[in-house]
């Protein structure tokens, strides 16, 4: 078989870059490991962690929000498998979905795992052993990234797990400890708690949410504490023991001290992930990888290898499936030769807790460090009206402009559906609009929202509502 | 599909155009690259060219308007070119009573391929800065706020010309001679070349210093050897080609000539690119003979007959005109005896050419007739003191009257 394009793995920057190119007139195909498409983010990442997410999030409304409203439904009871049943439900759905656009697109799939033997010849090995050579023009490299492990703590999937076996729990744990304060261990942790566990962090660092604006981070620690997540900052556990009965862990200060043992049925191990190459053949034909395993490319995602091309978590930047989804329509666009641009400075990330937490652009802290000058507009959900009547007045909104152009250069929000409001500014900020573009725009009332623009208004000094 | 049309890069140091004046007007049918309209510089005028094939729906920036590089300029309708000539640019109130179904109009184009932000336009209508009239800095060149409060800044910090000049209200004429006046708006490089040389004459401590040159032993040269020269080089030898040499050779001999101030530092620039300033009938504009020291006398001839004819077609690049150290003006052209340069600022000095002339001059003891020419050097006194200035402009001086010492490098 020979192609134009061979992507090697169908996670979202994989097989958007293939139905991009596939759209674009190059003759297509995708080499994927698992038996369905979609990887990481469609299979045991993104999409089954917003189920159970959104289920668990109903379970708490049900139990301690909706009496406060007049709704009295009692007790609600937990019935896990169907939950569950719900996430698998929305996992196919999903994946089912990609495969479609696959046929639709008239985009070959290979199942199996694919190896690089030369520029232009993939090997695939099917899970029977044999082996298919595809000949192809161009390589993109997709194979997105991998649970990093922690020493000492060994994953079985059963009493400790990653973020995988987190989303196939079997019963709620009692007592769940969740190594790491990121994105990925705040999001499974709240799932659990919600559903009835006793959740503890433990963070390496003296900080939740590392990356992400401090102030954000701190009024996401208050509200979760308050939710009754107990964290454990600025530590360290090195080692874990486990046996029927449940996981013992060793935990020391992150500065040194004395080892404590912390006791737990679940460990949840979310320190990170890691750049996937394994088995694909790099170092054989010579493609460069960096000092963290991160496929070497420069900023048309060429690697050092001609026709050979990565992107998404295998390649620099934020491990986002947004933002792979971009790399790939970028690198296919290139490929077909158009002009394919990814604008990192406008790419959103958000936290699915509840409430949620969204950010684009910089944070205070990254401003401060580059020595720019710039104003501050915040604005609280406590006064917004929407908020008040849905009960929702947690978080806030806070706008970073420049101080003399009044450019956008970050915005942060904490709140409810704070990843659903966040679009108006990266729209905004891809546009290099100002705080007082966003001001001037008129908001519906009455909506969550509007404390974006009040906050676009408090850059100026001239928030209405407060 | 609308193309724009942008005013393209004006080079370094240059920021801002006039529209001197349109080829086409609005329904025009163009055809790409072909001329659309002409922008005056401070340095130079050029023409913008079709970017695209069809007509020309809309133009923006009006004759006369200021506009910075980037900034739009109107914009072409693709694939009507051909349904223009048949039903030539419909005007409006055509455009209104043809009924809907007929041929899109291209006349009743887009307003602008490129809609303002909201802030853009509030700061549009306080200040009267048109967007339209900004380089943009936004996504496919949209103005931002930033982009507006920079060109409203600059405003404001650089006061229009006529304001720095209080009170010149001219006196009125009578009414008789009233009539017989004509008012005529400088163009951009007239008004360009009378603020440089009012700077240069307020800012340097400018004074001159002459001398003769008896231009015999050149002229002799020439005589010798213009044939067998211009055979060679297809160059005619001229006089500018021995000046060139003989005032780079003064110049390594006296550095501060070469040099320039910059704020409280001494600038002394060990490489020598010659101005010769060349008459047009728009005005004065002085290309640049680089590396004049590496240069032949054929090389700098050549480059210098080259210029000319630029300079006469308009066709001067901006670069052609950056980065001179010293300057040369030849006022003998024209007939001159004697005058006193303004200098080129940054640069700190400039020589002067004038006629030459058969006048009894003593040689050797006796009173003959020789082709004699003055020379005149403006210098800035607060960089070059008196002793360099004239020890600068014997040794040119000695280089002409003896050419030999060019060769041997004396």
């Amino acid at each position: 078989m020979s192609y134009d394009l061979v992507v090697i793995g169908s996670g979202p920057a994989g097989y958007v870059c293939a139905i991009r190119a596939a759209q674009l007139g190059l003759k297509t195909a995708v080499v994927e490991k698992r038996k369905t498409f979609g990887g990481t983010c469609l299979n045991v990442g993104c999409i089954p962690s917003k189920a159970l997410l959104h289920a668990s999030e109903m379970f708490e409304e049900a139990g301690h929000g909706l009496a406060a409203l007049g709704v009295k439904v009692g007790a609600p009871e937990l019935d896990l498998p169907k939950m569950m049943g719900h996430k698998t439900d929305t996992v196919s759905a999903n994946v089912n979905g990609v495969a479609f656009l696959f046929k639709k697109n008239k985009i070959d799939s290979h199942i199996g795992a694919g190896r690089i033997t030369a520029p232009g010849k993939v090997e695939v090995t099917a899970e029977g052993g044999a082996k298919t050579t595809l000949e192809t023009k161009a390589i993109v490299i997709a194979t997105g990234s991998d649970v990093m492990p922690l020493k000492g703590v060994d994953i079985d999937e059963k009493r400790i797990v990653s973020s995988t076996g987190a989303l196939e729990l079997d019963k709620v744990p009692g007592r769940l400890v969740v190594i790491g304060a990121g994105v990925i261990g705040l999001e499974l942790g709240s799932v659990w708690r919600r559903l009835g566990a006793e959740v503890e962090v433990i963070e390496f660092l003296d900080r939740i949410l590392p990356g992400m604006d401090d102030e954000v981070a701190k009024q996401a620690q208050r509200l979760f504490q308050k939710q009754g997540v107990k964290f454990r900052l600025g530590a360290k556990v090195t080692g874990a023991k486990a046996n029927a009965k449940g996981v013992t862990l060793t935990v020391e200060p992150a500065a040194g001290g004395e080892a404590e043992q912390v006791q737990a049925d679940v460990v949840l191990v979310a320190i990170g992930r890691r750049p996937y190459t394994e088995g694909l053949g790099l170092q054989e034909v010579g493609v460069a990888v960096d000092e963290r395993g991160r496929v070497t490319i420069d900023d048309h995602y060429r690697t050092n290898v001609p026709g050979i091309y990565a992107v998404g978590d295998v390649v620099i930047g934020p491990m986002l499936a947004h933002k792979g989804e971009d790399e790939g329509i970028a690198i296919a666009e290139m490929l077909a030769g158009k002009a394919g641009h990814v604008n990192y400075d406008a790419i959103p990330a958000v936290v699915y807790t509840q409430p949620e937490i969204a950010s684009v652009g910089k944070t205070e802290e990254e401003l401060k460090k580059a020595g720019v000058e710039y104003n501050v507009g915040k604005f609280p959900f406590t006064a917004n009206g929407r908020a008040r009547a849905n009960l929702a007045t947690d978080g806030f909104v806070k706008v970073l402009a420049d101080k003399a152009t009044d450019r956008v250069l970050g915005v942060h929000i904490v709140g409810a559906n704070a990843g659903e409001m966040i679009h108006e500014a990266v729209v905004l900020m891809e546009f290099g609009g100002s705080a007082e573009d966003l001001a001037r725009s008129t908001h519906a009332h009455p909506t969550m929202s509007e404390a974006v623009r009040e906050a676009a208004l408090a850059v100026d000094k001239r928030a209405i509502h407060i | 599909m609308a193309t724009e049309i942008r005013v393209p890069t004006l080079g370094e140091s240059v920021t801002e155009a006039t529209i001197g004046r349109w080829f086409k007007k609005a329904g025009d049918a163009v055809k790409a690259d072909e001329p659309l309209c002409e922008l005056e510089t401070d340095k130079v005028t050029l023409e913008v060219n079709a970017p695209a094939s069809g007509v020309l729906a809309e133009i923006v920036a009006q004759e006369g308007e200021t506009v910075a590089a980037g900034a739009l300029l109107g914009a072409i309708m693709e694939g009507a070119a051909g349904a223009t000539p048949v039903a030539p640019a419909p005007k409006k109130e055509d455009a209104k009573a043809a009924p809907a179904a007929s041929a899109p109009a291209p006349a009743a184009a887009p307003k602008a391929a490129v809609e303002n932000g909201p802030a853009v336009s509030r700061i549009a209508a306080e200040s009267g800065v048109n967007p339209a009239a900004v380089a943009g800095s936004g996504k496919d060149g949209r103005v931002t706020k930033g982009d507006m409060l920079g060109a409203v800044a600059r405003l404001a910090s650089a006061p229009a010309p006529q304001a720095e000049a209080p009170a010149a209200v001219r006196a009125p004429s009578a009414p008789d001679d009233a009539s017989r006046e004509e008012r005529v708006r400088m163009t951009r490089l007239r008004q360009t070349i009378a603020r440089r040389l009012k700077d240069a004459q307020q800012t340097a401590a400018m004074l001159t210093t002459f001398n003769d040159v008896d231009m015999t032993a050149v002229m002799e040269l020439r005589a010798q050897y213009k044939d067998a020269f211009e055979k060679k080089h297809g160059a005619k030898l001229g006089f500018m080609g021995f000046f060139v040499k003989a005032a780079v050779a003064a110049l390594k001999d006296v550095p501060s000539v070469n040099a320039e101030i910059d704020g409280a530092d001494l600038v002394y620039k060990n490489y020598y690119h010659i101005g010769v300033a060349v008459g047009t009938d728009k005005g004065l504009v002085v290309p640049v003979v680089r590396d004049a020291d590496m240069l032949s006398i054929a090389d700098i001839e050549k480059q210098i007959s080259d210029y000319g004819r630029k300079a006469r077609d308009g066709q001067l690049k901006i670069e052609d005109m950056q980065g001179g150290t010293f300057t040369i003006s030849n006022g003998g052209i024209y007939g001159s005896l004697m005058s006193t340069p303004i200098l080129n600022a940054p640069q700190s000095a400039i020589l002067g050419m004038h006629r030459i002339e058969q006048r009894p001059v003593v040689y050797k003891g006796q009173i003959v007739a020789r082709p004699m020419m003055y020379l005149a050097v403006s210098y800035d006194h607060r960089i070059i003191d008196g002793k360099e200035a004239v020890t600068f402009l014997v040794r040119i001086k000695e280089n002409l009257e003896d050419p030999t010492r060019l060769v041997l490098d004396l």
